[in-house]
């Protein structure tokens, strides 16, 4: 622990970073350039993300990290041992007891709450940016509120496949004024983004933070004659029985054998605690650790 | 009647080299100005500068805006010149891909100016874009192609279209013939000459082609070296050339 200042960063650097979450709080979805640090593993990992993370924990926080709703998968492993080694903060994988959730791809759930602050990490903040490649260019695009463009892409998908195909990072104009890339979460996950939680976006590659302050209005952009449509698969978990939770498809043989189960893995375990069974789920709750073999 | 546009001495310089200086013409609704000249004359110079696309050290561009009447297009401020540049301005390039999206389908080149003033239904959208489609005789099942799967005329045909659906009152083309061969360019200034008296449109068109002008300009201005070395009625600027640029520009013509 002594080896590191409270979670990794130096104080200067988390007072920058600070600086910046408080201007995209105060300007909702407008991307805050900042100058954001090499840190301990690849771009593309996270890198923003966790140094939002850093400048928004302190020592009393509950961290939990999901990456793509898991809280089991390596990068959320990875970056909740980050944590726990350099800031020596609580974590949890429960929803609930999280003060503080880093997530890659996914919206919890559980509804978040007034205290609870969402961090997601960005790959590409500008969602204007395989339309017109010119950062200038986009950047004017945004100062001037024109955003034609981001309706071309749509129409594309209209014209070629018959409806919007879009159907992750899919753009979203905040409090009626900047379109904004909400990171790759599903479009599932969209509804969810007006939320009682702090939202904060950060991509590291990119040099960019922007944030959602709670309650704010985040509408996703459509044509009047195709709305927007929240899709996921037209299944039910088949461990906890879920209807209304975001699936993943699991390929279970090569004779077309799949399964449907929650991304959500926090969400589908307390269903299944809760009592809660699916087609192929089990009475008793599944353990899945070396133990049960 | 008052003129559409009003251009005073317009004055543009490379460092020390002049680009075009002392441009003054006014151009009135539903009329098409021709300017010609040699490369490096200063014709596409002024067009861009006209167009808004390159800053001028001197003069004003005076446009009869619906909403405000006569505004000066070189002081207004940025988002209202960009507005101006979808909605009453259409501006043609020489090279359709500089004026085409190449990754976005036909349909969606033509749509991208009404969803940028706000469409926002799709039906609606893509009923204009196909009618446009035929308007400039491309058929209607290319609708879904990618201009890159289109012919150098049909190329420039469809950057047309995309650029009149928003129904502009001022054209700029510079060169909208380029590079096309003469047959192309017979059906592409059929088409224009068309479109143009149909829709009332005015233009000013740039060329160094003086059958192009001949064909769709009602007045021609003549440039070298950065000015205006004469201007008059078309047929009685190439019929009775007064200068001796002009003289030396009209009897360059090969006869076929």
């Amino acid at each position: 622990m002594s080896e590191y200042n409270f979670a990794y960063l130096d104080e200067q650097t988390k007072r920058m970073i600070r600086r910046a979450i408080l201007k995209g709080l105060a300007i909702p979805g407008y991307q805050v350039p900042f100058a954001s640090r090499e840190m301990p593993m690849p771009y593309g990992w996270g890198t923003g993300g966790v140094q939002v993370s850093a400048a928004a924990l302190t020592p009393d926080d509950t961290l939990k990290v999901i990456d793509q709703g898991a809280d089991d998968t390596t990068n959320a492993v990875s970056i909740r041992k980050f944590f726990e080694r350099t800031a020596g903060v609580a974590t949890t994988e429960e929803t609930e007891r999280a003060s503080i959730i880093q997530t890659r791809h996914r919206i919890p759930e559980a509804a978040l709450r007034e205290d609870q602050i969402l961090v997601y990490q960005v790959p590409i903040p500008e969602p204007l940016r395989f339309l017109e490649p010119r950062e200038t260019e986009t950047r004017k695009m945004h100062s001037l509120e024109e955003y034609g463009l981001m309706h071309v892409k749509l129409y594309e998908d209209i014209s070629q496949h018959g409806q919007i195909a879009t159907s992750y990072a899919y753009p979203v104009k905040v409090e009626g004024r900047y379109v904004m890339d909400p990171s790759p979460i599903p479009k599932f996950d969209n509804p969810k983004l007006e939320m009682a939680a702090i939202q904060l976006f950060g991509a590291g590659r990119e040099q960019r933070i922007y944030a959602v302050p709670p309650y704010t209005k985040v509408v996703s952009l459509d044509f009047e004659d195709y709305p927007f449509e929240a899709t996921k698969a037209d299944h039910a978990c088949d461990l906890c029985a879920a209807a209304d939770s975001y699936l993943d498809e699991v390929i279970m043989d090569d004779a077309g054998g799949r399964m449907f189960v929650c991304s959500d893995t926090d969400y589908c375990r307390s269903r299944r605690a809760a009592g809660h069974v699916g087609r192929l789920g089990s009475e008793a709750p599944l353990s899945t650790g070396p133990e049960a073999a | 009647m008052h003129p559409l546009l009003q251009v005073n001495n317009i004055r543009k310089m490379y460092g020390h080299r002049i680009g075009c200086t002392d441009v003054s013409f006014d151009l009135f609704p539903g009329e098409v100005m021709g300017i010609v000249g040699e490369s490096g004359s200063g014709k596409s110079t002024l067009l861009n500068c006209l167009a808004g696309h390159l800053e001028t050290d001197g003069g004003e561009v005076i446009f009869d805006t619906r909403d405000r009447g006569p505004v000066d297009t070189l002081t207004m401020s940025e988002p209202e010149r960009r507005m101006l540049g979808r909605t009453d301005w259409a501006f043609v390039h020489q090279h359709a891909r500089d004026g085409l999206r190449m990754s976005v389908s036909a349909g969606g080149n033509i749509g991208e100016r009404l969803m940028a003033v706000g469409g926002r239904h799709y039906g609606n959208i893509r009923a204009s874009a196909i009618d446009w489609l035929d308007r400039v005789e491309i058929e209607e099942n290319r609708v879904d192609d990618r201009p890159s799967a289109f012919s150098g005329g049909m190329q420039q045909r469809l950057q047309i279209a995309r650029n009149l659906v928003t129904g502009p009152r001022l054209v700029f083309m510079d060169e909208p013939t380029g590079g096309l061969d003469v047959s192309v360019q017979a059906r592409l200034l059929d088409l224009l000459r068309g479109l143009v008296r149909e829709m009332g449109l005015s233009a000013i068109i740039v060329t160094h082609d003086l059958a192009v002008v001949r064909l769709l300009a009602d007045r021609l201005m003549v440039m070298k070296s950065g000015h205006v070395v004469e201007t008059g009625l078309t047929d009685q600027v190439l019929d009775d050339p007064q200068h001796a640029y002009t003289q030396l520009l009209v009897s360059s013509v090969l006869q076929v």
